[in-house]
């Protein structure tokens, strides 16, 4: 089975469904949403079965397929799978299904085609999964680039206020990156012998200042995706306006690519450039979880609010990752998980929240957990998951994040835990404001507010609760896929883990 | 006295460039004795074929490699960009020869009517179109032949003029906007002058510096002119001056920055299907003449020329790329952005080496492809007064016909570079070999002006799709079997070529030598 071309199938089999779901009848909206649906469960079980099929403590890169593309320039379609890339992608296959079915009724509000709205998330879940799996820094840039069409159509024609806007600027942005990626796409290229597969790219040796520029090109293509501080003000407006299943996909997995392209190409094709750069990265991060969660209390649209709070968490991924240590780095890749479930289901939540009040200003709420109970008490828990409270999934990623870096930078430990501060801040405000405490007599003239969580809305909300708490207490599975990759990651650096030592707090009085 | 001999003749290799002027000449003679309501269906298949014809010799002639009567050089790169100019003159005069759109078709028949008057408009409306446009385009390709295989410089300006003089009347034939149309053909023409002039008196001290080598007699063809770089006694001030001098009337063809008033203008007062045509024929042709001064006559001053024609690519891209992102007409949006192209193309004539030159050589073709789809799609949308050329009528397009609007925005999404596009695939084939040739900031700099040319690229993908139609959002007329040929033509090929680059890379690196 192992054989089996999981990455390459993995990819077009979505690209497929849009096709087909593109092609059918704008008179026929729910046969377009059923044939998504399956189409995307369909990629699910075949991403299960992969998940299966891996080898934990096997080869690094595992399924790895190769096909030529273009010879001229050495470009082949080459797709492998490390660890990191391997839960990213069980990630998607996860979320894409859960969105589509919150996505049941979105397009409908727009005067758009239906069946189009499939087919882009399709297309979009294509893309995703192409970037992941890629192991040819050709074949990355390309899905990285393309990446952006789906979405930006998503945003632009199916978004709310200020669609055009936000939808203007993402794509602004990410091009920009994107373009001075393919600067440093072009530049490694020709100091790596003019080929672009992964594997050989990383046993070049280059120069101490061509490998900080290319580095550096590679490095603000990754910080504007993810995003860092200050290339970060794109995501608000994007988060805010676009569609909240599209939003919960551009948040919970399209951002990941800038801290996964960080992890796999930054780090070991350029080690001793990430070491340089390392204190400015982690400058970056920290001012990041402490800004975004400054702004995320001050917000006052619940998308815009959700979108702060992920720039803070990016923040945390950031400083998991240029703590160059294992329990850091695994942590980091485990918060990009956990994060992608989390926010994924708060923006879900905030969804349905809004699509019932028809306004997302926190003002316009208050005491909707009396009309809608379970509801708020979905919010409640995935407010409480978003802030790392024990029990739940992301707390064990923030607390290997936050011991992995005091082992080796204490000021950077110690800023960011009182980023968690914020974080009970912003969440627990935004729960009080909006569901509990006395009702806002507004609320109860409206019919969407007296339909509590229907059927399709619990079996969306069921499985993304079951994995926050599955994975609060037994994240073993993914950590043991994670770590060997991020183990192999760090020796490609060059740092290790600092021995543990009933030293450290001479070390640290020195 | 010394008897003349007649040098040697190779008909096989001159055969494309003969058959596109005997074509023109047996047009002309059409024009003059065939009756009126048969000249058009006579004419579109015969330039077509006569197009095929040449087109046919270009492939028979592959493996030729010759300099035939001392001033046609037919190698690898003449046979190239001879090939791309034929495919795609082939596609404008697609688009040249519609008439399901607009009765009559795309131009006048009367020019000389004084413009605005009541006995124009009744021509605008029903009056047929001129037939001559055939034969003009027709001598117009030929002289594109013989302006990428010149071997020296005298014949490279007479067929910079067998060219340019086509070219200044089609302008003036549309049958819309006719003052527009005038005045755009006149400043092209005056312009136009001016630069051949340039040319001609960078020929002459060109002359002058071949004078000092001793060992042989002056001359401008490339060989000769190669060998004075080396080591002609005479000043070099003469080689410089004339070097620019040359150069400048080069570039201003190829609407190089800060040569490229023109082209705003022009492109916006032109029929479309010449616009289309100089977009992408034009291009090739003054490229084509570019690589090979470059690349033969004066490859020894390469580090001379470089800084200077630096400078002029980086002033290109930035002039067209910062202009775009004012306009609020799509064919003067396209005209900026063929001019930032023209400063992509740069970099690649400056990258050196094979790479280079191939790199540029796919790009001319992947360009070509798109643009004239672009203005393609530019024809169709339209009121009833012609063509809706003002972007804001363009708002909420994507709505009435979501069909062209998704081609357009394909195109659109092209320009910008976007991956499995031939435009990302040909910037990466010139800015690949300039950064490998240590051009380093010339591949900034058309990062940096890619990143803002997107802009206005985008705007326009915003009005189609993200604005609502409003009343005076025009329809798309159905398009003939014409247009509709030559748009797919190009959408294929600008998909191909962004998917599988392979095979044309692979023919371009092949004709990547010139003979000397």
């Amino acid at each position: 089975m192992s054989d089996f071309p999981f990455l390459s199938v993995l990819t077009v089999a979505p690209l497929v469904g849009a096709v087909v779901v593109a092609l059918l009848p704008r008179s026929r909206p729910v046969l377009a949403k059923q044939v998504a649906l399956g189409w995307s469960l369909l990629v699910l079980a075949l991403s299960v079965v992969m998940w299966v099929t891996f080898q934990v403590g096997g080869d690094r890169f595992q399924f790895r397929e190769s096909y030529p593309w273009i010879p001229n320039w050495g470009v082949n379609f080459t797709f492998a799978a490390d660890g990191i890339a391997l839960v990213m992608l069980m990630l998607i296959a996860v979320l894409v299904p859960l969105v589509i079915l919150a996505s049941w009724h979105d397009a409908e509000s727009s005067k758009r085609s239906v069946p189009v709205y499939f087919a882009l998330l399709l297309v979009l879940e294509c893309t995703m999964i192409g970037v992941f799996a890629a192991a040819d820094v050709f074949l990355f840039y390309v899905f990285f680039e393309v990446m952006l069409v789906p979405m930006y159509f998503l945003i632009g024609s199916y978004g709310g206020h200020q669609r055009q806007y936000a939808a203007v600027k993402f794509f602004l942005y990410s091009l920009v990156g994107g373009l001075f990626m393919l600067a440093a796409v072009i530049g490694l290229w020709v100091v790596g012998g003019k080929t672009f597969d992964w594997v050989a790219l990383s046993e070049v040796d280059i120069s101490t200042g061509a490998e900080r520029w290319l580095f550096l090109g590679f490095f603000i293509a990754f910080a504007i995706k993810a995003p860092f501080f200050p290339f970060h003000t794109w995501l608000p407006d994007a988060g805010g306006a676009a569609p909240a299943g599209a939003a919960a996909l551009l948040v919970g997995v399209l951002d990941k690519v800038g801290t996964f392209g960080i992890l796999r190409y930054c780090l070991p094709l350029f080690p001793d450039a990430a070491q340089w750069f390392a204190p400015w990265a982690l400058a970056l991060a920290v001012i990041g979880i402490i800004y975004a969660a400054l702004l995320a209390v001050g917000q006052n649209d619940l998308k815009r609010l959700v979108s702060y709070t992920s720039i803070a968490h990016f923040g945390f991924i950031g400083v998991g990752i240029f703590a160059f240590t294992t329990q850091a780095g695994t942590g980091a890749v485990l918060y990009m998980v956990n994060h992608g479930l989390a926010t994924g289901l708060l923006f879900l939540v905030v969804g349905m929240l809004i699509a019932r009040r028809g306004s997302a200003l926190v003002s316009d709420f208050g005491g909707a957990g009396k009309l809608v109970p379970v509801l708020a008490g979905v919010l409640f828990f995935a407010g409480l998951a978003s802030l790392a409270l024990p029990g739940t999934a992301p707390f064990v990623s923030e607390f290997l994040v936050l011991i992995g870096t005091f082992t080796v930078n204490k000021p950077v430990a110690v800023i960011a835990t009182l980023g968690i501060i914020l974080a009970a801040a912003y969440v627990l405000w935004m729960v009080q404001r909006t569901t509990q405490g006395t009702l806002n007599p507004a609320l109860t003239g409206i019919d969407g507010m007296k339909r509590d969580l229907n059927l399709r809305e619990k079996v969306v909300v069921a499985p993304l609760i079951a994995l926050i708490v599955l994975l609060g207490f037994y994240p073993k599975p993914v950590t043991d896929v994670i770590n060997p990759a991020i183990q192999a990651t760090m020796e490609d650096v060059g740092r290790t883990d600092p021995a543990p030592s009933v030293d450290t707090v001479q070390e640290a009085g020195r | 006295m010394t008897e003349f001999v007649l040098p040697p003749i190779d008909y096989a290799a001159l055969a494309p460039i003969l058959i596109m002027m005997g074509a023109a000449v047996l047009g002309v003679l059409v024009e003059a004795f065939v009756p009126r309501r048969l000249r058009h269906p006579i004419q579109l298949p015969l330039a077509l074929l006569a197009l095929l014809a040449a087109l046919t010799m270009v492939v028979l002639n592959a493996d030729k490699r010759v300099i035939t009567i001392g001033v046609i050089a037919i190698d690898g790169p003449t046979l190239f960009l001879q090939g791309a100019i034929l495919v795609l003159a082939a596609m404008a005069l697609l688009l040249v020869g519609e008439r399901a759109i607009e009765r009559g078709g795309a131009f006048v028949a009367q020019a000389a009517i004084t413009a605005d008057s009541p006995d124009d408009r009744r021509q605008a409306e029903k009056a047929g179109g001129a037939g001559e446009v055939y034969p003009l385009l027709t001598f117009a390709v030929g002289g594109m032949l013989i302006f990428v295989s010149a071997n020296d410089l005298l014949t490279m300006f007479i067929a910079l003029e067998v060219f340019s003089l086509p070219l200044y009347l089609l302008c003036a034939l549309a049958r819309r906007r006719r003052l527009l149309s005038q005045e755009a053909a006149m400043k092209y023409f005056l312009l136009g002058a001016y630069a051949s002039a340039f040319f001609l008196f960078g020929l002459a001290m060109i002359y002058g510096f071949t004078a000092g080598l001793g060992d042989r007699a002056a001359g401008v063809d490339f060989a000769t002119i190669h060998a004075a770089v080396a080591n002609s006694t005479a000043s070099p001030v003469l080689l410089f001056a004339g070097m620019a001098l040359v150069a400048i009337g080069l570039l201003f063809k190829a609407a190089a920055a800060p040569f490229h008033v023109w082209t705003p203008d022009v492109y916006q007062g032109a029929p479309t299907p010449v616009t289309g045509f100089m977009a992408a024929c034009t291009k090739v042709a003054a490229f084509g003449a570019l690589l090979r001064v470059f690349h033969v006559a004066f490859e020894g001053a390469r580090w001379d020329f470089t800084p200077v024609l630096g400078a002029v690519a980086v002033l290109t891209m930035l002039v067209g790329a910062v202009f775009a992102v004012t306009q609020t007409d799509i064919k003067r949006l396209l005209a900026y952005s063929s001019i930032a192209n023209a400063g992509y193309l740069l970099v690649g004539v400056l990258a050196p080496g094979r790479d280079g030159l191939s790199g540029t050589m796919f790009y001319l073709v992947a360009y070509g492809f798109t643009v004239l789809a672009a203005f393609a799609v530019v024809t169709l949308v339209r009121d009833a007064d012609g063509e809706a050329t003002h972007l804001s009528r363009w708002a909420g397009l994507g709505r009435r016909s979501p069909l062209y609007a998704s081609v357009f925005t394909f195109i659109l999404l092209a320009f910008a570079g976007i991956p499995l596009t031939s435009g990302f695939t040909s910037k990466f084939a010139v800015f690949a070999p300039a950064l490998d040739g240590g051009q380093t900031w010339l591949v900034i700099a058309g990062v940096l002006t890619s990143m803002v040319l997107a802009f206005p690229y985008l705007r326009v993908v915003v009005m189609m799709w993200l604005s609502e139609p409003g009343e005076s959002t025009p329809t798309v007329t159905v398009p003939g079997g014409l247009t509709s040929a030559a748009l797919v033509i190009g959408v294929i090929a600008t998909l191909a070529l962004g998917v599988a680059p392979g095979p044309l890379l692979d023919l371009a690196t092949g004709a990547a030598d010139f003979v000397r």
